[in-house]
């Protein structure tokens, strides 16, 4: 028997008996989410377990009640825009530290590396101050402005351009292109399978943020999806399969964008977890 | 003959070497400038500022602040708040990383063989990573509420653990932080499990096979060979899961706001500074003294993992 | 107008002085060969008059421009990579095309001027591949192309050759000869293979430890060696050079190609050494002998005469016609 011979008899059945245990484990909260979810309001505490009703009306309550439209919509804006930016700054401060000479270019890169170091949670306390005085509370410029560059990108993008070989930025000279031609026309096009880890990396983490839009919304409109929940949870807890439903609804646009985009999902957690 | 450009420019051969550096000077910033301003503002900034801030008291506006000196950092330090907060962050830490990779690296190996409707799995085991800290908190308070709760809703259960219904799990000083661990541990899995497997397809089978011919158990392959060769990737796991751990918020603010109190049970370092039931909530100096303290905790905590196990840990060829 | 004229070039690298005050001249449609071992700066050379290298001192002059502060762009020069550098993202096509889309010419005479290209160095069936799916010869073709498009004045080349191997190697020098005499170009050619330097130039520079020992046609470099380096690093097998005392009056050295070196029986006028290897070649026989601790000799036999033995003490001499002469201290030719 090889190697690799797949399991046959007993031992193929202990083993798929245990992949759907654990599977069935792990499914577990999903699945009393969901039941709640789909059930009226005065049968959800009576077989939490079992999909004895049906209904789709508490979905709509939390979209349209729970107001779960407003925030995803929300939610997307401020990951979109983090996520492009955020691609753009890292890109070009990644080639300026790849490709041009100027004073001081280890010592600016030391500082971009040092930031990676600082957690959020450190600077969170004054960055509220900040965007406080410039009177971005409750605004899209609060929510994006201080995540619009990332020294992980910077990083990250710098490793890859360092690998592009000298003869072609040289031949691009020859063929005439500058700094910003050779960017676009050959540095991007050879770094995208990064770029596209990196831009999903961004957008999960946006979108999971969680303590920097409590810290700094108070207007139910500016509300992204997870202080969202967070406002539904504390106003409504007796009616369960309300909050149920917008976990679901919160959850539903991050599992399709993670089945699209799953092949830059390794990558780009493996890349991102460098900061964690 | 004409010069071309070299009058205008007009620089000697000395010049040449000290021009090209600072010849690019300028495009340097422009492509710099946008990542500098927003670091420096947001990160460098803040952080010194946090550390100068560490040493002030303000008033309940965050106005008004006066420096009562750099002692606060020290009375912070040996205040029972902090303390006890330390010691939630450290047990939760303890919960969850450990636990964490373990069920990482088991999942990781259970869903490793070539079998029939693998992908499945994996698909299952991988799926926790679309869950926000949010979301996935929601879901396990919806299970662990005692009086709305799915599980308080199943007699038999609660027969043999009467704690579900009363106080509840997440009510009860005993079982509270664990019930947060687990939903944190659950939220993190597909994650760690993702790594995990990435890690061990970088293996190369050709070690698998010798160790095979060699007639090495399934078991003696799997610690003589899987083992040290994945611990570049738990290194990098426990790391992260570590840091995740002290940076813990959303659940203890969901699930049990930093409670049951009196006793605290899951008021963690991170909660502490921002957490809406915090006793220093509303204090900036305080919240940046003890924000301080969490950084220079982490970073000792980081150097110190990457030294532990760097000695232990085989990055290959 | 594409001559160029370097004038006391300079390049160092903190230390290393890469390029020394080299002054050169190369005329307009010249095959200039720039020879010499790895590290002796030509590549350096070549990339001063390419623009990708600034200068330390010195001034570097295509036709009637001095190019020190003109882009590699401005400058009318194309280069040909040792690595060829081609885009691996882009179609053959689109890498030909290139360097004329980027100089805004429009479609139609792009895709005219590529499909020229492709026809001239038969890459017509590969224009729609990319970089990665074609052999290392049909790369090369595509890095030529991409220069030819252009239609420079002057082509710019860095052993374009080293990464194919010897029979392709051999089949694209006698090519590149003939794009040569096609184009009303100026080539300039870094190698270290003094056998592309034989065959394809019509003056060789020769350079060593970053200045040019000798600038000349293939025949005076190889007939008239300037010093002994450069004796020694052009001909297979190298100039045998032996101390002048045995053979003729004066201190200075007396060098002899191995084809006009022979075994002797007279005493005078030859020097005793002893045969140490006796390689077969097929239609030759190379003799090595050793002299002395210093010195070697290598003596050319057709095939199928009779050989010394390994060991053997013979005596080996050289025609007076064909003895060159060099200073012992500086290695520099004598003429007499």
């Amino acid at each position: 028997m090889a190697l690799d011979t797949p399991p046959r008899g007993w031992r193929a059945t202990s083993r798929y008996s245990l992949l759907v245990v654990t599977a069935v484990l792990i499914l577990f909260p999903v699945y009393t989410t969901i039941i709640a979810a789909l059930k009226p309001g005065n049968k959800v505490l009576e077989n939490p377990l079992l999909p004895d009703a049906f209904t789709l009306s508490v979905l709509a309550d939390a979209w349209t009640e729970g107001r779960l439209g407003r925030y995803l919509l929300n939610s997307t804006l401020v990951a979109v825009i983090i996520t492009v930016v955020q691609l753009v700054t890292s890109i070009v401060s990644a080639y300026a530290f790849t490709f041009l000479k100027f004073p001081f270019r280890r010592t600016m890169f030391a500082i971009f590396l040092a930031t990676m170091l600082v957690p959020l949670e450190v600077t969170l306390v004054v960055n509220r101050r900040t965007v406080d005085s410039f009177g971005w509370l409750n605004t899209f410029q609060g929510l994006t402005v201080p995540f619009m560059a990332t020294a992980l990108g910077t990083f990250l993008l710098r490793q890859v351009f360092m690998q592009i070989p000298k003869d072609l930025k040289e031949a691009s000279q020859m063929d005439g292109l500058g700094h910003w031609g050779f960017m676009k026309e050959v540095a991007i096009p050879l770094v995208r399978p990064t770029m596209g880890a990196l831009g999903l990396f961004s957008f999960l983490s946006s979108w999971n943020q969680y303590l920097w839009p409590t810290l700094i919304t108070t207007e139910d409109n500016m509300n992204t999806v997870q202080t969202g929940l967070r406002l539904l949870r504390s106003s409504d807890l007796d009616k369960p399969n309300l909050i149920m439903a917008g976990t679901i609804i919160a959850a539903v646009p991050i599992l399709i964008v993670l089945i699209v985009f799953q092949r830059q999902l390794v990558r780009g957690l493996t890349a991102g977890a460098v900061k964690g | 003959m004409r010069h071309l450009v070299s009058e205008s420019i007009g620089d000697g051969p000395m010049g040449a070497t000290l021009k090209r550096k600072w010849r690019e000077a300028p495009l340097a910033l422009v492509m710099l400038g946008p990542s500098l301003v927003v670091l420096v503002t947001f990160v460098l900034y803040p952080l010194g500022r946090a550390v100068w801030l560490g040493q002030q008291r303000c008033n309940v506006q965050g106005k008004n602040c006066r420096s009562v000196g750099w002692g606060q950092y020290t009375d912070v330090l040996s205040s029972n708040e902090f303390q006890h907060a330390l010691v939630v962050t450290l047990k939760f830490a303890l919960i969850t990383v450990p636990l964490g990779l373990f069920l990482g690296v088991g999942l990781a190996v259970l869903a490793d063989k070539h079998l029939r409707g693998m992908r499945f799995f994996r698909t299952i085991f991988s799926s926790t990573i679309a869950t926000s800290v949010a979301v996935a908190s929601l879901m396990w308070l919806f299970l662990l509420q005692p009086s709305v709760g799915v599980l308080a809703n199943v007699s038999w259960l609660n027969s043999i653990f009467p704690v579900i219904k009363e106080p509840g799990l997440l009510n009860d000083p005993g079982t509270a932080l664990w019930s947060v661990g687990i939903s944190s541990v659950w939220a993190n899995l597909g994650f760690t499990f993702i790594l995990v497997t990435a890690g061990l397809q970088g293996i190369p089978r050709e070690l698998h096979e010798s160790a095979y011919v060699d007639g090495a158990s399934g078991w003696m392959r799997f610690t003589n060979v899987t083992l040290p060769l994945l611990s570049p990737t738990l290194l990098f796991t426990s790391v992260v899961l570590t840091s995740r751990a002290f940076q813990a918020y959303g659940e203890m603010d969901l699930l049990t706001n930093g409670g049951p109190v009196p006793q605290d049970s899951t008021t963690t370092v991170t909660y502490l500074i921002y957490g809406s039931s915090s006793i220093i909530k509303n204090n900036d100096g305080l919240q940046a003294a003890v924000a301080v303290l969490l950084f220079v905790i982490l970073l000792g905590l980081s150097a110190l993992q990457f030294r532990g196990f760097g000695k232990r840990v085989h990055y290959g060829s | 107008m594409a001559s160029i004229r370097l004038v006391g070039v300079s390049k160092h690298f903190g230390d290393v002085k890469a390029v020394d005050n080299v002054t050169l001249d190369i005329a307009d449609r010249d095959f200039m060969i720039l020879l010499g071992p790895s590290g002796c700066g030509k590549s350096t050379l070549l990339r001063t008059i390419a623009g990708l290298e600034d200068l330390t001192a010195g001034e570097v002059w295509i036709g009637d421009t001095m190019v020190n502060d003109i882009e590699p762009k401005d400058r009318d020069v194309s280069m040909v990579f040792q690595s060829y550098a081609l885009y691996p993202h882009k179609t053959v096509r689109a890498n030909i095309e290139f360097p004329l889309k980027v100089r805004g010419v429009d479609k139609a005479e792009r895709t005219a001027e590529a499909d020229n290209a492709a026809d001239i160095l038969g890459l017509t069936p590969y224009l729609d591949r990319r970089p990665g799916a074609l052999s290392g010869g049909q790369r090369q073709r595509v890095a030529l192309a991409r220069a030819i498009v252009r239609r420079p004045a002057v082509f710019c080349m860095d052993e374009p050759l080293s990464n194919l191997d010897a029979k392709l190697r051999s089949e694209t020098r006698a090519e590149l000869v003939a794009i040569h005499d096609r184009l009303d170009a100026t080539f300039v050619y870094v190698t270290h293979d003094q056998v592309e330097a034989m065959t394809m130039g019509n003056r060789i520079a020769v350079m060593r430890e970053g200045m040019i020992e000798q600038v000349g046609a293939p025949s005076d470099v190889y007939d008239k060696p300037a010093s002994v380096f450069v004796a020694q690093f052009i001909g297979t097998p190298p100039m045998n050079i032996f101390p002048a005392g045995s053979l003729e009056s004066g201190s200075h050295l007396v060098g002899a190609r191995p084809e006009h070196t022979t075994f002797t029986d007279r005493m005078d006028g030859s020097v005793a050494a002893t045969v140490t290897l006796v390689e077969h070649l097929g239609h030759e026989l190379q003799v090595v002998c050793r002299i002395d601790d210093e010195y070697r000799a290598i003596v050319r036999l057709p095939a199928g005469t009779s050989i010394p033995d390994s060991g053997a003490e013979v005596r080996v001499a050289a025609t007076e016609e064909h003895r060159h002469r060099f200073d012992a201290t500086s290695g520099l030719r004598i003429d007499r």
